[in-house]
């Protein structure tokens, strides 16, 4: 059958034609000068015979192109290496019910940016109910209740509210990385943490532009959420702590 | 003459319901006053700049003084009465330098009573009141290009969105955007401005998502597209977002630098902000007679609503925010003329007869705002990454708009939720609208839905079921309804959100020329 194959090209409506499709925009004014420079960027990208089915000018300086051809390349299924997520992504209404189901009562987040730093923006897009990226924030899900704090939250601040309001886990997020502020802060605010609560903690959850996901563990957090991160893959990620803690109802 | 023959008890009884949930909010909105609208009240009286040797950065000078007003002497007087005492006490030549005294420790404020009362009153209804006529003289600009270069010579309007950051950029898009068709262009903000408590200074060049809404890039952006207006022989209007915490100051900036429409909700900042309810309705209501006085047309969000529940099951809430909408619009003394109520076309395609449904939401809004400029907002719900897919649904909802009769189209973009628009995406964008407009721009004269099918029917029970809500509304009280998680699923108490402290009780005593002004229209 087919997923025995190990090489395979796209399908125009003949097995093996390699047929793609693009579309692009090159800076130059509409003309065959346009056309050819379309021709030459899909020859080089390795569609041959590539044909520009249409163009026509955005205002003076700009052509679009519609480009139709064949690719040489080859796929060696093979050599796809695909980078499991260590979780399933959930929709709001999976999130919601899973928290419903496993824990029978509201998961509870508390979120702040600790520190100096007053740039909510990361915070906000996670939890704020606007969301970002065309998700919802953490706000909208049911099951959730979500405790936000704001900017220049104290770590002591902080652990003493995730303890009063029961924390299940604690979102940070630090944007300013001057003098690495970003990594110091995080760390003091898991050591103190480890320290007031012992095992009994809640999931550390920490995120920012400069955050690199394998930094977790220098940090002291349980996860760490880089750049463009979306409130849905929090929130999935925040679900599937609860089914590996087992956390009692 | 109408389609779906809406029966006029039945709107009258919706409006007159709007009124009555409006009214406690507003006279709490008369009682208090908030940080914002101080400082709105002396942008207006001429103070500008900002204090770029503090160690926050730059803090606006306008921040400074009413920061120390309220620390020195409470702001329950307002702000202009310690304000303009100082002024004369010290003998200074502006507030300005007014401004930098304060932040030299220079000033002691202090609320003045009898005859220094009285001067500081008459002085600063002088300075508010040139302020007010910059306002007006922009009005009468805006009239006068109008009047010379004309309107857009179809409806709806074109909208379009710039957001790069860097308003430079935002400059070069949005005259391509011009003149490749649109008139309007909205420049949106850097995400997280609308929770910044003070309005940043200058032109910027990094925003995140959007570009920091600052009176220099107001002005900025207004010169561009009347240069471009004249190339294109219409007046292509300029649109930003008077919202979050400083709504009051941007309504003002927007006055004295002639921008065109801004996005002004009644509810949005409250629902999905967090804002508090009492700062929001307070700014709300000041920052809407501002626009009154600009001729601004506001445009409402209730696109919102639909993005966050379903567009079926929550369409009433949408007429029910555009009916508190109007009610705090025509209290604050706007015209039908400057409404933009919003909607938006967001019902999931795969629902049967959704493009009847949309028909009938939308024509329920045409009818029952029949003077206003209704903004119609395209699919973003449903919008997958399959762009082939959204440039369709696009082509429905430009097809719904020019069918439905609607005034302001904001132009969906087939990219939305995937990248930030290519250049050639917004091209593709107008060139969808133009060929609907092109096609089927008259249809609506032979449009009639049948008087008792789906459609007709379909927008009576929208209507009944906004009644209802209204009505329970009205039993609840509004903010009550608001802390109770009635609107976009959102629980916002009275007492909590962002911005609370920044609202106080007025005292007797208590002085604003702006607002004087404002509410007798002079």
């Amino acid at each position: 059958m087919s997923d025995k194959k190990r090489y395979v090209r796209p399908y125009g409506d003949t097995t093996g034609d390699g047929m793609v499709q693009m579309s692009f925009t090159l800076p130059v004014p509409h003309g065959p000068r346009a056309e050819g420079a379309a021709q030459q960027l899909a020859n080089k990208m390795g569609m041959d015979p590539a044909m520009v089915v249409h163009s026509h000018a955005i205002g003076a300086d700009f052509t679009f192109v519609v480009v139709y051809g064949s690719v040489s390349h080859l796929v060696d299924l093979d050599a796809v290496k695909v980078v499991e997520r260590e979780y399933p992504l959930l929709s709001p209404y999976e999130v919601n019910s899973t928290v419903k189901n496993s824990l029978g009562r509201k998961l509870v987040v508390v979120g702040a940016c600790i520190g100096t730093d007053a740039h909510t923006v990361g915070i906000d897009a996670i939890l704020n109910i606007k969301g970002f990226a065309g998700e919802k924030g953490l706000e909208y899900y049911r099951e959730l209740r979500v405790v936000n704090l704001g900017a220049q939250v104290s770590v002591p601040e902080l652990v003493k509210r995730a303890r009063s309001e029961k924390a299940d886990a604690v979102l940070v997020s630090q944007v300013v990385t001057q003098r690495d502020a970003h990594i110091l802060n995080t760390q003091e605010m898991s050591a103190a943490f480890r320290e007031a609560m012992g095992s009994t903690r809640p999931t550390l959850v920490a995120g920012g532009p400069r955050f690199d996901p394998l930094m977790a563990g220098e940090l002291g957090v349980d996860r760490v959420f880089g750049r463009g991160t979306t409130p849905g893959e929090v929130a999935s990620y925040l679900v599937h702590t609860i089914s590996q803690k087992g956390v009692a109802a | 003459m109408t389609l779906l023959d809406l029966d006029p008890e039945v709107t009258g009884r919706a409006r007159a319901l709007a009124a009555r949930a409006a009214e406690p909010v507003i006279e709490l909105a008369r009682a208090h006053t908030t940080v914002a609208v101080e400082r709105a009240t002396l942008r207006l009286a001429g103070i500008t700049g900002a204090d770029t040797t503090h160690r926050a950065g730059d803090v606006p000078w306008v921040n400074r003084v009413v920061d120390t007003i309220r620390e020195q002497c409470g702001l329950e007087h307002g702000s202009v009465l310690p304000a303009f005492h100082a002024l004369r006490e010290h003998d200074l030549g502006s507030l300005t330098e007014l401004a930098e005294a304060t932040a030299a420790g220079q000033i002691q404020f202090a609320v003045p009573t009898g005859k220094d009362a009285t001067q500081a009153a008459k002085a600063a209804k002088t300075a508010v009141a040139k302020g007010l006529r910059t306002v007006d003289r922009n009005r009468g600009q805006r009239d006068k290009l109008v009047a010379k270069l004309g309107d857009p010579p179809q409806r709806p309007w074109i909208y379009l969105i710039v957001a790069t950051g860097d308003i430079d950029e935002d400059v070069v898009q949005a005259c391509n955007a011009a003149r490749a068709g649109a008139d309007i262009i909205a420049v949106i903000r850097s995400t997280g401005q609308s929770l910044l408590d003070y309005v940043p200074e200058g032109a910027t060049h990094h925003g995140f998502a959007g570009t920091y809404a600052t009176q220099e890039n107001f002005r900025i952006m207004r010169a561009a597209l009347d240069d471009v207006s004249k190339e294109v022989g219409r007046y292509v209007r300029l649109t930003n977002y008077a919202s979050g915490l400083c709504m009051p100051e941007i309504a003002v900036l927007a006055g004295l630098e002639r921008l065109d429409m801004m996005l002004n909700d009644s509810m949005y900042g409250i629902l999905f902000r967090d804002i508090n309810p009492i700062r929001t309705f307070v700014d709300q209501r000041f920052s809407r007679q501002v626009h009154a006085r600009a001729g601004i047309i506001i445009n409402t969000g209730e696109d919102n609503y639909l993005t966050t529940a379903d567009a079926v099951e929550a369409a009433h809430t949408v007429t029910v925010s555009q009916l508190l909408n109007e009610r705090f619009a025509h209290e604050a003394g706007l015209p039908d003329e400057l409404l933009g109520l919003g909607h938006a076309f967001e019902i999931n395609p795969k629902v049967p007869d959704s493009f009847r449904m949309e028909l009938a939401h939308a024509l329920l809004a045409r009818e029952l705002f029949p003077d206003a400029p209704l903004k119609w907002m395209p699919p973003t719900k449903h919008m997958t990454g399959d762009v082939f897919n959204g440039y369709l649904l696009d082509g429905f909802f430009n097809l719904a708009g020019v069918l439905t009769g609607q005034s302001i189209l904001l132009v969906g973009m087939m990219t939305e939720a995937v990248v930030t628009p290519f250049l050639s995406d917004r091209d593709l964008a107008i060139a969808n609208v133009k060929y609907v407009l092109n096609a089927a721009g008259n249809l609506a004269e032979d449009f009639r839905p049948s008087p008792d099918g789906f459609i007709v029917k379909r927008a009576e029970q929208v209507l009944g079921e906004a009644v209802d809500l209204l009505e329970r509304i009205v039993d609840d009280g509004l903010l009550k309804a608001i802390a109770e998680g009635t609107f976009g699923l959102m629980k916002r108490p009275a007492d909590a959100g962002k911005g609370a402290d920044g609202v106080i009780v007025k005292a007797d005593g208590y002085v604003n020329p702006a607002s004087e002004l404002l509410e007798a229209g002079l």
